[in-house]
């Protein structure tokens, strides 16, 4: 069951994942960040994008545990050990659910749409979950 | 052109699945490589060999296999997807003590290190179902 396939020593892509589904109704948002972290261990580089309903994922201080759901605030934080720094929210997702001032469980680079766009553009491989 | 297929969703309950099933065939007719299928989240029921579909109605699962078989295309159920969907082979089933294993033997179970390492050798990577 273990992945035993040698991280590809010279491809590097640019490899974009957005993440656009609440925290806990679903299974997406772990599957999204277990792709992000598969990513980062093969050493690509990668933007992890959290808009529309995603961004109540990085909402501090949730308590996933009051229904034996799994906590993702911790593995946010180790996005970075990881070599994930690029991580980023989208303003108008915020807005739009009264978040642009909430606490964040870890640090984001809050865009725009246009920017959003560069990134999409600036990409070889985009994932939605 | 080399494409990684991923199929994101279970046969039946999403059209996604029959759609990535008909896009590889299409791709294969035109002359481009399948360089890997990759069933990931519910994708994963794609590879149930237990799986019984009504007689009027397309065996999705047993298409998938016909065209694996056929094209010899490397084929991964992803490993934590999987085992969680209880879609297992033999030696998940004889690690993990279940009573039977249902894994279809065109496909191979293993991790998302798959996926990223067909991503870096794909010139595209066509998603379904996300």
């Amino acid at each position: 069951m273990t992945d035993t396939s040698a991280p590809p020593s010279a491809s590097h892509r640019r490899l974009t994942f957005i993440s656009r589904r609440a925290p806990f109704g679903e299974d997406y948002p772990r599957a999204c960040l277990d792709m992000v972290m598969a990513a980062a261990v093969f050493d690509q580089q990668v933007n992890y994008v959290f808009m529309d309903d995603g961004v109540h994922q990085l909402v501090s201080g949730q308590a996933p545990a009051a229904i034996g759901a799994k906590d993702l605030s911790a593995q946010f934080a180790a996005l970075s050990l990881y070599g994930v720094e690029n991580v980023f929210a989208d303003r108008q997702s915020l807005l739009e659910r009264g978040l642009e001032n909430a606490v964040l469980s870890i640090p984001v680079d809050v865009i725009d749409n246009a920017c959003l766009q560069r990134l999409i553009q600036d990409s070889d491989q985009v994932f939605v979950l | 052109m080399k494409i990684t297929v991923v199929v994101h969703t279970a046969p039946w309950s999403h059209q996604a699945s029959a759609t990535a099933l008909r896009f590889c065939q299409a791709a294969l007719k035109a002359g481009h490589v399948i360089h890997r299928l990759f069933f990931y989240y519910d994708g994963v029921h794609n590879t149930s060999t237990l799986a019984v579909s009504a007689q009027d109605e397309i065996d999705i699962p047993a298409e998938w296999q016909r065209l694996i078989r056929e094209h010899e295309i490397d084929t991964v159920a992803c490993v934590s997807s999987a085992l969680k969907r209880g879609i297992l082979n033999d030696t998940e089933a004889a690690r993990y003590e279940r009573t039977a294993s249902n894994l279809s033997p065109a496909a191979e179970i293993s991790g998302l290190g798959q996926l990223i390492d067909a991503t870096t050798h794909s010139d595209r990577v066509v998603n379904f179902g996300a």
